[in-house]
């Protein structure tokens, strides 16, 4: 073969660049290049001669400096006298915070509704069908506006919740007050608190959370080796060892202890004054974004999960029912990772979307990366280009990390072709 | 045997009864109630929730939209009249705002005396989509440009179109009603030319700007045919850099000077007093018409075969695909300034422009590719059999068939696109959502309005986005090709 071709390649002409397919990309490819090139060498020229007109350089140095102003939600302890650098992580946790619970909620309300689009209900699937349509096909700036409006010209202002006689009262067994201002929620306290643990830079993290954390990922190991167990005892045996009371207990048992270890309860908001005290007072901003992109998602997380479902041909359960295996076991068995195959790429990037869309807390002043990194410090310090690199490429970084862990995902679900 | 079995029988039905009724609750409405809202105890629990939610839902809104107020001047006025027709605890709705305001809703800061223009470009814009969209059927076709024309000169004339206007719409309008009856084709030259007649009409100022800018390319065409015959990769290159010399160095001149020869002026817009639905749709329809060759291109060069093609398209799309809209606006408002040459200013809505078509591109670009690999690979092999090359393969066997498959994810492109433009409301332009909204209440009469200027853009909104995946749905309908 390559003999055949070397006796017959005829000798290279300058010619041959432009007509003969082989040199012919080449050549294209490397015009672009120079192109895109001196495109490069245009745009970095004139960012250099501007910055020099303006009289400012291209530096980071600001990230060091005292950012002076407060921030009104903080993950990590913060105040004014931290520095730019601290202000854009606080606004990046904050972004990372409305993503995931963004994400969370709206793949719980997405899946609810896509399922109920498909409901023989007649009445429920419509009320779900005009869910979706109404979601879908308006802006989310509407959405955000909508709740945002609905959270702080409706509700009732915290003292409204005063006195014996009170206008307003809190709902879900008194744990929760809505107001104009936050929603006061309860928070989780300890009659037996262990310390923290110090990792420097003033980010603590309580010994009790850590405790949790080892013995639920403890426990879920424990659980794989109690089902690798049943596994090959089934394999071995035919037969599959009951083995369902001690998963159970093996993750909820440890964590009971530690309830009861710690003395861990719900501490209710309770109104001072003015305001409430003792629990935890979410801005309404926060809810208000956190709702909004929810609802949007959903609607577009139920149309994927419908069509995934619809995916799935219907003789893969009639087979399945053929076989002798019971509903629920058709569903998870047979359904259910076929249809996850056709849900899970486009869910990947709802979630990115979301990531995003979280941007648009500029509309209610929650402090998100752009409205510290993009907002107040840009404007204080003036440093447009390099602020909004960072939050650019933070962004960028954000949604590769993303989309890789749902990838890898993706490749776990995907059709095993051999 | 059968013979003395018959005589035993007493009695032997030899006709077919009439059919009966079916049961009462097999049957009608009963029955429709039984198989669809209360098969089950689940579904019958489902039925009353949804019966709830309803319930909730008219319970709490009726009475506010039944008590709507559409004549007053102030939210105040408003409210006197709601206490006083339905007694003093009612509430009601308040749309006089939209009455009072629907100009500024519809074109911003736009100057009054103006407004036919935008007027007509819209209803050119119809004329111009015509062979583009709905060129199948001439029943549809008669209907949109029926009404079009219709609702045009109705509103050029109510909102006092100068005569000659007046007749030129009429004019163009009825020729492309006489040209739906025959062959819509012949509309394209006009569909082609539009964009920048639009672009003239709505921003004003000299006819020989948008002249010249359409000499680039016919120059470029003729080095085309002149060089063609030596080499058409030649040829391809020659056209591109005559239009773009003659673009670059030649056109704001000779605009200047032609315009000193003979004026074709009309009074000019500038960019900050667009606002509402109209800048909502120049964008939009600017960012769809250019992102989708756009993201044509893309997609092709991802697919390519050339590495640094390749590698270039990918890093593009994933770096767009990667930030959120708004920073981009931020770097469209703030960092232009940076990367272009000192002292050069453009248009805030153009660059707007630049920033979401390139946003849209690269989800149509993904959308694109989808469709792409959908095809199945003997399309490609077929394609290369017949001895095409590669802009041939892709123009008459690849993209037709990608481009069928990948509509669904086009059209969402498009109206998640449209429903993006009002993001420009933080590059401080006034978007009919909250700009525009925010500058109403901004008036003492107005102020405290919230529900009612959101129910009416959100209504918009929803009425033009739901429209375009209807009209998505058709186009897979009519272009199915497959025998299912």
């Amino acid at each position: 073969m390559t003999d055949i071709r070397a006796t017959a390649t005829p000798p290279f002409r300058l010619s041959m660049l432009v007509n003969d397919r082989r040199y012919r990309s080449l050549t294209f490819q490397v015009i672009v290049f120079i192109l895109v090139m001196a495109a490069a060498w245009w745009l970095i020229d004139n960012t250099i001669r501007n910055l020099a007109l303006m009289g400012k350089s291209f530096d980071f140095g600001f990230l060091f400096q005292r950012a002076g102003y407060d921030i009104s939600q903080t993950p990590i302890p913060y105040t004014a006298d931290d520095t730019h650098l601290r202000a854009s992580v606080v606004g990046l946790l904050n972004t990372l915070i409305v993503a995931v619970l963004g994400c969370i909620a709206a793949t719980v309300l997405g899946v609810i509704v896509g399922v109920a689009r498909l409901s023989r209900n007649w009445l429920f699937a419509r009320l779900m069908t005009v869910f979706v349509e109404i979601f879908r096909n308006m802006p989310l700036l509407l959405w955000i506006l909508i709740v945002y409006a609905v959270f702080t010209e409706i509700l009732p202002p915290p003292n409204a919740f005063r006195g014996d006689e009170a206008s307003a009262g809190m709902i879900l067994f008194d744990n929760v007050a809505l107001t104009n201002r936050y929603t006061a929620l309860p928070t989780l306290a300890m009659t037996n608190d262990p310390g923290s643990l110090d990792l420097g830079a003033r980010i603590t993290f309580n010994w009790a959370t850590i405790a949790f954390v080892v013995v639920l990922v403890g426990g879920w190991i424990v659980r794989r080796m109690i089902r690798a167990w049943a596994q090959d005892v089934q394999d071995r045996t035919g037969d599959r060892p009951v083995t369902w009371w001690k998963t159970l207990a093996v993750m909820t048992l440890p964590s009971l202890f530690l309830i009861w270890f710690f003395g861990l309860h719900l501490e209710a908001p309770s109104l001072q004054g003015f305001n409430f005290t003792g629990g935890l007072n979410v801005s309404n901003s926060l809810v208000a974004l956190w709702l909004a992109l929810t609802l949007y998602t959903a609607a577009f997380i139920a149309e994927i999960v419908r069509a995934g479902i619809l995916a799935v041909s219907r003789g893969q359960s009639e087979a399945a029912f053929a076989l002798g295996l019971r509903p629920n076991r058709t569903m998870s068995l047979v359904i259910l990772p076929q249809a996850l195959r056709v849900i899970i790429p486009p869910l990947i990037s709802q979630y990115l979307n979301l990531t995003k869309n979280s941007s648009l807390a500029i509309a209610v002043g929650y402090m998100d990366l752009r409205g510290t990194l993009g907002g107040t410090t840009l404007n204080q310090t003036g440093r447009e280009l390099e602020a909004i690199v960072l939050m650019m490429l933070t962004y960028l970084v954000l949604s590769l990390i993303i989309s890789a862990g749902m990838n890898v995902f993706n490749a776990r679900v995907k059709l095993k072709e051999r | 045997m059968s013979d003395t079995h018959a005589q035993t029988v007493a009695f032997v039905r030899d006709t077919m009864l009439p059919a009966a009724a079916p049961p009462i609750r097999e049957s009608g409405a009963v029955r429709w109630l039984r198989e669809n809202l209360f098969s089950g105890p689940v579904n019958s629990i489902l039925t009353v929730l949804g019966l709830l939610i309803l319930w909730f839902l008219v319970a709490t809104f009726w009475d506010w939209f039944a008590h709507s107020v559409w004549n007053a001047s102030s939210l105040t006025e408003c409210r006197e009249i709601i206490s006083a027709t339905w007694g003093p605890d009612a509430r009601g709705a308040c749309f006089a705002v939209i009455r009072e305001r629907w100009n500024q809703y519809l074109f911003g800061f736009y100057p009054q005396h103006l407004y036919w223009r935008p007027t007509m470009t819209f209803g050119l814009l119809m004329v111009a989509l015509a062979p583009v969209l709905f060129s199948a059927s001439l029943t549809i076709r008669r209907v949109v440009l029926a009404i079009t024309t219709l609702v045009t000169l109705w509103a050029m004339v109510v909102l006092g179109a100068p005569a000659g206007w007046l007749v030129f719409a009429a004019i163009v309008l009825a020729t492309g009603l006489i040209l739906s009856e025959r062959n819509i084709a012949w509309m394209l030259p006009f569909s082609i030319v539009y964009p920048l007649l639009g672009v003239w009409f709505l921003w004003g100022g000299t006819l020989w700007g948008p002249i010249f800018v359409l000499v680039g390319p016919a120059l470029g065409w003729v080095a085309w045919r002149l060089l063609s015959r030596l080499s058409p990769l030649l040829a391809t290159v020659a056209a591109i850099v005559v239009t773009l010399i003659f673009w670059l160095v030649l056109a704001g001149d000779a605009a200047r000077d032609a315009e000193g020869l003979l004026s074709l002026s009309i009074e000019s817009v500038r960019s900050d007093r667009f606002g509402g639905f109209l800048l909502s749709l120049t964008i939009g329809v600017a960012g769809i018409a250019l992102s989708l060759p756009l993201g044509i291109v893309l997609a092709l060069a991802r697919q390519s075969d050339m590495f640094l093609i390749k590698s270039l398209s990918v890093v593009f799309i994933e770096f767009i695909r990667g930030v959120p809209l708004i920073t981009l606006l931020f770097v469209a408002s703030l960092l232009l300034n940076y990367f272009l040459p000192p002292g050069t200013t453009f248009d805030i809505i153009l660059r707007v422009i630049i920033m979401v078509t390139l946003f849209a591109a690269a989800y149509m670009a993904e959308v694109i590719r989808g469709g792409l690999a959908a095809l199945p690979k003997g399309q490609y092999e077929a394609a290369d059999a017949l001895g095409l090359d590669y802009w041939k393969a892709q123009r008459l066997i690849v993209l037709p068939q990608a481009l069928k498959i990948s509509i669904p994810g086009i059209v969402s492109t498009f109206i998640g696109m449209f429903k993006d433009t009002t993001l420009v409301t933080f590059v401080g332009l006034y978007d009919p959502l909250k700009s525009m909204s925010d500058a109403v209440r901004a008036n003492v009469e107005w102020k405290g309005i919230y529900w009612e200027p959101f129910i009416f853009v959100g209504g918009i909104f929803f009425l033009i986005c739901f429209g375009m995946s209807r009209y998505s749905m058709y186009l897979e309908r009519r272009l199915q090709r497959d025998h299912r």
